[in-house]
């Protein structure tokens, strides 16, 4: 069985996030960049299930700048066996948007064909929430989403999902889409010698153009603003004096 | 010129800093507190790579060079300082046996230092001899196809948990000097070997450190690293990565200690307004990123040499080995006073980061023997004109 991981680079989650003093966007300049956390449980799931032999070759995938490549390099260490980096610096210095990463990734699943395409649930940048869904709408594939357990029986997959209130588990027949929740494993850390292995396994470019995807942006960034600081709580001095001031000051209740 | 890292050393960092912040972070307050030497995440290290850095590919080693070696170990001591360099002197010792074992000496332990199954000290300080290193006393006779070694060694770090000891010791006459020493590589179990009692020290405390005494140890000849009368030499080309090495453990705490001023001068207000408002706390805080800046590239430069082979790397890994160590401690210093009384408490790793930074000014060669050595290569021919 062949599995395709979607990686995303994006901001370290160790890095203090500044905003642009025009409120235009997030900071990137020199700041630190790494594989969004979710998508490393993606990694690491694939990897998982190649080392229990129901794998048999597992593709990482990046949507970004050549600079992406960083974070494929990652994902070949961690124990992928080929890449696949859709370079998008000619089309656009934007971020790209969700449909435009679900069409490119549509055209590679064509292309590859793997049983069973592996992403986060989000990426910890806009945390959008909906690559997985759209690339499963597109494809036409089940889609089981915020996993946290996978498990593969014959042509069947078996996806608890992390829902409000509980967990839920779907069976659906591959290929499918799974798009992983935190609780799915924790992913292991690159080893150095597998970091000088991955040099020599192969990583193929193709741009937008290529696939015949267009990503120019259909959404406008108005404004991004830090989130306000916290304020100091009171006390109160009486049950009816917190109903008053949870009804007419923070009007959580009416 | 280009000062930019390639890509390869850009993973590296980043694995680096992926396993430090995984296995050490959490636990070098713990570690530091109950004086406790985490062998398990040593072996997990070893796993990782980290015990053999700049080992040769073809002895079982990454293959990596002095300046890789040098952005590692930056970004492991982020994490714990104290591991951190004990990983540096287990590097040291087995490139050594590495460099200069016989392919039987290699072969025999070797891959098991490698994975960490087995941990090295090196050992040159005796209780009579520290700067003055050439001056050691621990005897080793040859009796037919063994050596039988005598004396005490001082200050080795790990000992006591380690399993494998990389002695200089003299196979010269008593006045024999540099030239009559040797370096061996004796099974930390030996009959004859005892240790002292753990050294309670101000920093380093995640690893131990201990007298080792040596009565009448045989070892095989064939233990020897090298030839007879080389030791000094070895324990030398050792040293000259090692103290890039504790150097880089110098930088990193001075990262994290900026890293932690910044945040705290954001977040702490008094009089009204953010510490970081205050001129002279930025003032502080400039200073002391011009000097890590200026200590990191002199640390990197400096293995560069060592890389290519510089005839002068002995005299620049002596500079950057005294800057860096130097900057390290006074950068992690001015952190905790900015901090104020949160620098002096336990509660914030301010205080750790002095007491582990504070030794590196006094082990691998002292900054006043770098200086002797810088100061030597000075008045001899060239060096001053090679410097441009």
């Amino acid at each position: 069985m062949k599995i395709l991981v979607a990686v995303k680079r994006v901001i370290d989650y160790n890095v203090k996030i500044r905003v642009k003093p025009d409120n235009s966007d997030v900071d990137l300049t020199n700041v630190k960049m790494a594989m969004n956390p979710f998508c490393e449980i993606a990694v690491e799931e694939a990897v998982r299930l190649k080392e229990r032999g129901v794998a048999s070759e597992v593709v990482a995938v990046t949507v970004g700048p050549k600079a992406a490549q960083e974070q494929l390099r990652t994902a070949l260490a961690l124990g992928a066996d080929r890449a696949i980096h859709i370079n998008t610096s000619a089309e656009t210095d934007e971020k790209v948007e969700s449909l435009a990463v679900a069409k490119l990734l549509q055209k590679v699943v064509e292309e590859e064909q793997p049983q069973l395409v592996i992403l986060g649930k989000q990426a910890i940048d806009t945390d959008n929430n909906q690559t997985g869904q759209m690339l499963a709408a597109l494809t036409g594939l089940p889609q089981g989403t915020f996993a946290s357990e996978v498990k593969v029986e014959g042509d069947k997959l078996q996806v608890t999902r992390e829902i409000d209130g509980g967990l839920q588990t779907v069976a659906l027949s591959l290929p499918a889409i799974v798009t992983t929740d935190l609780r799915l494993n924790e992913p292991r850390y690159a080893k150095l010698p597998d970091i000088m292995k991955a040099k020599k396994k192969p990583l193929a470019t193709q741009t937008p153009a290529e696939l015949g995807v267009e990503v120019a942006s259909k959404v406008t960034l108005l404004k991004v603003e830090s989130p306000a600081e916290r304020q100091g709580g009171i006390k109160v001095g009486s049950v009816d004096e917190l109903v008053e001031k949870l009804k007419n000051e923070a009007k959580v209740i009416s | 010129m280009d000062f930019s890292l390639s890509d390869d050393q850009k993973a590296l960092q980043q694995a680096a800093a992926d396993f430090t912040r995984a296995e050490f972070a959490e636990n070098a307050a713990r570690w530091d507190a109950e004086s406790y030497f985490p062998v398990d995440v040593i072996k997990r290290a070893g796993e990782a790579g980290f015990l053999s850095i700049y080992i040769p590919e073809e002895h079982g080693g990454l293959g990596l060079s002095r300046l890789d070696a040098a952005l590692i170990f930056e970004q492991l001591s982020q994490g714990c300082i104290s591991t951190t360099a004990y990983l540096t002197i287990h590097n040291m010792a087995s490139w050594m046996i590495a460099m200069w074992g016989s392919e039987a000496l290699r072969e025999q332990w070797l891959p098991r230092l490698i994975s960490g199954e087995l941990l090295a000290s090196y050992c040159l300080t005796e209780p009579g001899s520290g700067s003055d290193a050439a001056s050691l006393r621990t005897k080793a006779v040859r009796q037919g196809d063994e050596y039988v070694l005598s004396g005490s060694k001082m200050f080795i770090s790990g000992a006591g948990e380690t399993d494998v000891l990389v002695v200089m010791a003299r196979t010269g006459g008593p006045d024999s000097g540099a030239g009559g020493i040797s370096t061996f590589l004796v099974p930390a179990d030996s009959a004859g070997i005892e240790y002292g009692k753990n050294e309670d020290k101000m920093g380093w405390k995640s690893q131990p450190t201990r007298l080792v005494s040596f009565d009448e140890v045989s070892v095989p000849a064939a233990n020897r690293l090298g030839e007879e009368g080389e030791g000094f030499k070895l324990a030398m080309k050792g040293l000259d990565g090692g103290r890039l090495n504790i150097a880089s453990c110098s930088l990193g705490a001075a990262q994290q200690a900026l890293t932690l001023s910044r945040d705290y001068l954001m977040g702490r207000k008094q009089f009204g307004r953010e510490l970081a408002s205050f001129q002279a706390l930025q003032f502080k805080l400039a200073d002391m990123a011009t000097e890590l800046t200026a200590a990191r590239w002199m640390v990197r430069q400096a293995a560069w040499r060592l890389d290519q082979g510089d005839p002068e790397a002995t005299a620049h890994c002596a500079m950057a080995k005294r800057f860096a160590t130097d900057v390290g401690f006074q950068v992690c210093n001015e952190a905790l006073q900015l901090h104020g009384g949160y620098g002096y408490i336990k509660e914030y790793p301010l205080e750790r980061l002095v007491r582990d930074t504070r030794v590196h000014q006094i082990l691998e060669g002292t900054n006043e023997i770098m200086r002797v050595i810088v100061a030597r290569r000075l008045l001899a021919d060239g060096m001053i004109e090679s410097l441009q």
